[in-house]
């Protein structure tokens, strides 16, 4: 679990402990640690989770994969939400 | 029925919202 | 569309599967859904098992849940562990504990990704052995002393619930809050020699509902597996999870030999999917073949979609339903309304029964007797096995399952 505040001015990567499997509905993640198994529902999210990894920080990753403008807030809190999680990590490069 | 009908109705709509769905799945295929 | 309506249609692979590595087991457990004792001739060779295990790569498998038999006393079983660890197959394993020294349960406190689920089935001595023989109880707490001095902690604790421990839930709770553990209980079934304890076993209506109480008081505190939907038509709160079967859409078995059955609880040639030692291997069986396939269709409530309870409970448990020669598209025998009951009084005592395939049933193992509890014991065991397991058919004289339908 993060114990920092979703930042999306930071970079982000795929926690090393979770596995990303596609999937035609969107794909499923899950957490070996935490044995939760999350359900990303977008193939979208999908785009944004595998952009961070390049990104310089979320809001990048978010234009990167072309998620529309007034949909920003929506991916945005989800990504906050796998933050939380620990789904998501800040890259530390 | 039809209240309960329309709060399962609404609470659909608000999760069809969310991007993420989590569940954990520790207690399964554990059998015996 | 929620999560669970895409698990409904079935996925291109398993989420998690039990992996039964053995027949072979230090106990006779009354209960036993795979009725485990002896090692069969035909089990997968530690090559066969790591050739299993790259497909699950492949296929993204999250988790393996080892067990058996007793899988620890396969003497490659602790290979098999790293080589699905090191492939990010995650793995838990099912114990009774007999090989979990405290140099082992070091190694395990070290491993990451291995989780150990240590099965105990009463709170006591005097409730647990009568179920999984002499000295089983003291074995399993060993175990977990062993795990606990080495750090290991949120191992699972798992409970079979029979009419003999539902009132020992709060022991169980504490026992493992004691050891830093996890609670995970289970429902009975009346598979493997499940199937001649069952009727001796099984809750009694009226736990049924101190159960449920339990169950959403303690929430998602107390793992379940997901096993006990069919109770949801007590009340008005769903117990947390899927609350879906998820046999042939996102868990399966592969038992010892190789065998590709829907569910653990359904070792039977009605379930039998494949094997994974066909051409195409597990990724064949999982996508190809026609049961499965059938299993991801909608499911029709046969004679429950009446049933103002159909919606939560989805008519229980197939394998319960079909080892107690009830129909799959009818209630389930713990019927919470009573349609089981009725149904099953339908059936007659007389009826044929589907009987559980592959015993590998130890000869010479008594049941226990004289025991401070009272369990009357179903019908006697066969007096003449054969000699290797899988010698004859389980099945022969019987009815095929066809007929039965």
């Amino acid at each position: 679990m993060s114990t920092e505040a979703f930042a999306p001015d930071r970079p982000y990567r795929l926690s090393p402990s979770v596995a990303l499997r596609p999937e035609p509905f969107g794909a499923l993640v899950y957490d070996f640690t935490t044995r939760k198994l999350s359900f990303l529902k977008t193939r979208l999210l999908v785009d944004v989770v595998h952009a961070l990894e390049e990104a310089p920080d979320a809001h990048a990753a978010l234009r990167s994969a072309e998620v529309p403008d007034g949909q920003h807030g929506q991916y945005l809190d989800a990504l906050a939400g796998l933050a939380s999680a620990g789904t998501i990590e800040v890259r530390g490069d | 029925m039809s209240e309960n009908h329309t709060v399962t109705t609404a609470e659909a709509d608000i999760e069809e919202d969310l991007l993420v769905e989590e569940v954990s799945i520790d207690g399964m295929c554990g059998v015996y | 569309m929620k999560l669970v309506e895409h698990f409904q249609h079935g996925l291109d692979a398993p989420i998690c599967l039990t992996w039964e590595l053995t027949y072979a087991c230090n106990l006779s457990c009354v209960h036993c859904l795979s009725s485990s004792g002896r090692r069969d001739p035909r089990e997968l060779s530690t090559a066969e098992c790591k050739a299993v295990i790259d497909d699950l790569q492949r296929l993204q498998v999250f988790y393996i849940n080892i067990g058996g038999g007793e899988p620890t006393i396969r003497s490659d079983f602790w290979e098999i562990v790293e080589y699905a660890v090191d492939h990010q197959v995650g793995v838990k394993f099912s114990t009774n504990g007999v090989r979990i020294t405290p140099e082992r349960a070091r190694w395990l406190a070290e491993s990451d990704y291995v989780d150990v689920q240590l099965s105990l089935d009463g709170a006591t001595p005097e409730v647990n052995d009568p179920v999984r023989g002499d000295g089983s109880f003291d074995t399993t707490m060993t175990a977990m002393r062993n795990l606990r001095e080495a750090g290991f902690t949120g191992f699972k604790i798992s409970v079979v619930m029979t009419r003999h421990n539902i009132g020992q839930l709060d022991e169980f709770k504490r026992i493992a809050d004691e050891f830093d553990a996890q609670l995970r209980i289970t429902r009975l079934r009346p598979s493997g020699r499940g199937a001649d304890t069952w009727d001796e076993l099984h809750p009694l209506p009226e736990q049924q509902l101190e159960l449920y109480d339990w169950l959403v008081a303690h929430g998602e505190d107390v793992l379940t597996g997901d096993s006990f939907f069919h109770l949801n038509a007590l009340g008005s709160t769903p117990l947390p999870g899927l609350n879906l079967c998820g046999a042939g859409r996102v868990v399966c078995l592969i038992d010892p030999i190789g065998d590709v059955y829907a569910c653990p609880f359904a070792i039977h040639d009605e379930f039998l999917a494949g094997n994974v030692r066909d051409e195409g291997g597990f990724t064949s069986v999982w996508r190809e073949s026609e049961l499965f396939n059938r299993l991801r269709e909608p499911q029709t409530g046969g004679a429950c979609s009446s049933c103002s309870a159909f919606d939560t409970c989805q008519g229980g448990c197939m394998a319960a339903k079909f080892f107690t020669g009830l129909p799959l598209d009818g209630p389930d025998p713990e019927c919470v309304k009573g349609n089981g009951q009725r149904a099953l009084e339908l059936v007659g005592a007389g009826a044929p029964k589907p009987t559980p395939d592959k015993d590998h049933s130890r000869p010479g193992k008594k049941k226990q007797s004289g025991v401070p509890v009272a369990i009357g014991w179903g019908p006697p065991e066969p007096e003449r096995l054969p000699d290797r397991a899988c010698d004859t058919s389980p099945l022969a004289g019987m009815p095929s399952p066809k007929e039965m339908r």
